[in-house]
């Protein structure tokens, strides 16, 4: 641990008998005022880590008029390294409903595979389908019996059933939230900033995936544990269908291309005599 | 942070409850219901961790449906009040619920109110506040609360409260939910909403 040498900053000024009030504020010699802690250095990005939502990922999803829109990033990181730009985070459930994946990969892949076993079984026990309010239920109990165990899961279910478009935010610490927008991830506040100044219900599919490809964009390009490849997702009536998976790096030469520089003065060869 | 707070009138108990849904720094939701009515004559308001508050409130709500019909005639408030009390501190040594809780209910005894902390501590009062709100809404019951309030008096009070936490505190919740009991029922009041969250439309 760094400690910063201030004996250079003692005092230097003799001590007078002044009884002037801003002259003695003066004499005592500098000091300011420093972060209570033992790491000096560290304690500032200790506090930006605390604030920034975990999981390195960006998955987003919204309710419109035409259905739900799911879009996420697709990088995994390790601290600084990052460990593939190519990992699925949109887990297909069944074929009318979808889940995105934040936080442990490996406890999401698992648990929404078990929440296809349950939702298989709930159809063949009923003769007909789960509900989404009922999948994402089933979910939330499931991590909430095992809350306090180090599960890493942020996630959300989002499908079409009898009751039209469903979109559930389901975590680890066991919150099921019912909602029409949300991001998870520790792109979410900038994914969130573009989504929401866009969002309109009333988009057509093309806008509604234009704007979950550009909030992902943004956060990629703002995240530094986001990245890889764009894709989006559409569900409607019908199931889910993938709209589109963009690399991100090319996204940004689409969205701001680059403008051959304006040459303003040329230099010619000067004529030799 | 989350406020809870609530208090009891001439008929009727009063609960209201802020409908953030918070995660560090990014709110989720801006109209989350935190007061669950737990039968025709019951709320349960309720603030802690998103997980606990939940499924804690739906697994009293549960129980409390099962007593009625195991037994054919509804518990009372203050036998729901201790039961969930219980539950509290059962778990308390074990796995504890991080949720505070205020019960209100009418019965045969009349309107009561019900303070159970998140450490199962048991309180029955006439007036009663959680989190950083109750810091505002304590003292202002404290000075205009009188016995027997009527519903428009309350009403203002409560008014009156969500005013100061929306002034006074840092991170103040934008969106209130008012719920009464009385002896026509439990029901939804009114909403006092500054930012309007899009509704869930089912198409």
């Amino acid at each position: 641990m760094m400690k910063i040498d201030f004996s250079g900053l003692a005092a230097s000024a003799p001590l007078c008998g002044n009884t002037d009030e801003l002259n003695n504020e003066i004499s005592t010699g500098q000091k300011f005022e420093l972060p209570i802690a033992d790491d000096f250095d560290g304690f500032q990005r200790e506090a930006v880590q605390m604030v920034k939502p975990a999981k390195g990922t960006t998955t987003l999803a919204f309710i419109f008029k035409e259905g739900v829109m799911v879009a996420a990033d697709s990088r995994a990181s390790m601290g600084g390294y990052i460990s593939s730009q190519s990992v699925k985070k949109i887990i297909e459930i069944n074929p009318y409903m979808l889940g995105t994946m934040a936080g442990g990969a490996a406890d999401c892949q698992f648990w929404h595979r078990n929440l296809g076993i349950k939702c298989r079984l709930h159809e063949l026990a009923n003769k007909r389908r789960i509900s989404v309010t009922g999948a994402s239920k089933l979910l939330a109990n499931i991590l909430y019996s095992y809350r306090g165990m180090g599960l890493s899961v942020g996630t959300m279910i989002a499908g079409w059933d009898e009751t039209g478009p469903g979109l559930y935010y389901v975590d680890s610490e066991g919150g099921r939230l019912k909602g029409t927008r949300f991001s998870v991830g520790s792109g979410s506040p900038y994914a969130y900033g573009v989504l929401d100044s866009g969002y309109r219900f009333d988009m057509s599919v093309e806008e509604g995936a234009e704007l979950a490809r550009r909030a992902i964009y943004h956060a990629t390009f703002r995240d530094g544990a986001s990245g890889g490849v764009a894709s989006v997702y559409h569900v409607g009536p019908n199931g889910w269908k993938k709209l589109s998976g963009d690399d991100v790096g090319e996204l940004h030469y689409m969205y701001y291309p680059v403008e051959p520089a304006s040459v303003e003065q040329e230099m010619t060869e000067v004529s030799g005599s | 942070m989350e406020c809870v707070f609530g208090l009891v009138g001439k008929d009727f108990a009063i609960v209201v409850a802020d409908s953030s849904a918070v995660h560090s720094i990014l709110v989720h939701k801006t109209n989350e219901d935190k007061i669950m009515l737990l039968d025709s004559h019951k709320l349960m308001g309720a603030s802690g961790e998103t997980g606990d508050r939940a499924q804690f409130t739906e697994y009293i709500q549960k129980n409390v449906a099962l007593y009625q019909f195991r037994n054919g005639i509804p518990l009372t408030t203050a036998a729901t009040a201790n039961f969930t009390r219980g539950e509290l501190a059962t778990a308390l040594r074990k796995n504890p619920y991080m949720v505070n809780i205020i019960l209100a209910g009418y019965d045969k005894e009349g309107p009561s109110l019900y303070f159970v902390d998140y450490i199962a501590s048991l309180h029955k009062l006439d007036k009663a506040a959680f989190g950083y709100g109750s810091y505002f809404a304590l003292s202002m019951m404290d000075r205009h609360y009188h016995r027997d309030m009527t519903v428009e008096e309350a009403v203002n009070l409560v008014d009156k409260v969500i005013m100061e936490i929306r002034s006074r505190l840092v991170v103040a919740p934008p969106n209130f939910v008012i719920k009464i009991v009385d002896k026509d029922g439990a029901r939804e009041y009114a909403w006092r909403e500054s930012i309007k969250d899009a509704p869930v439309i089912a198409s």
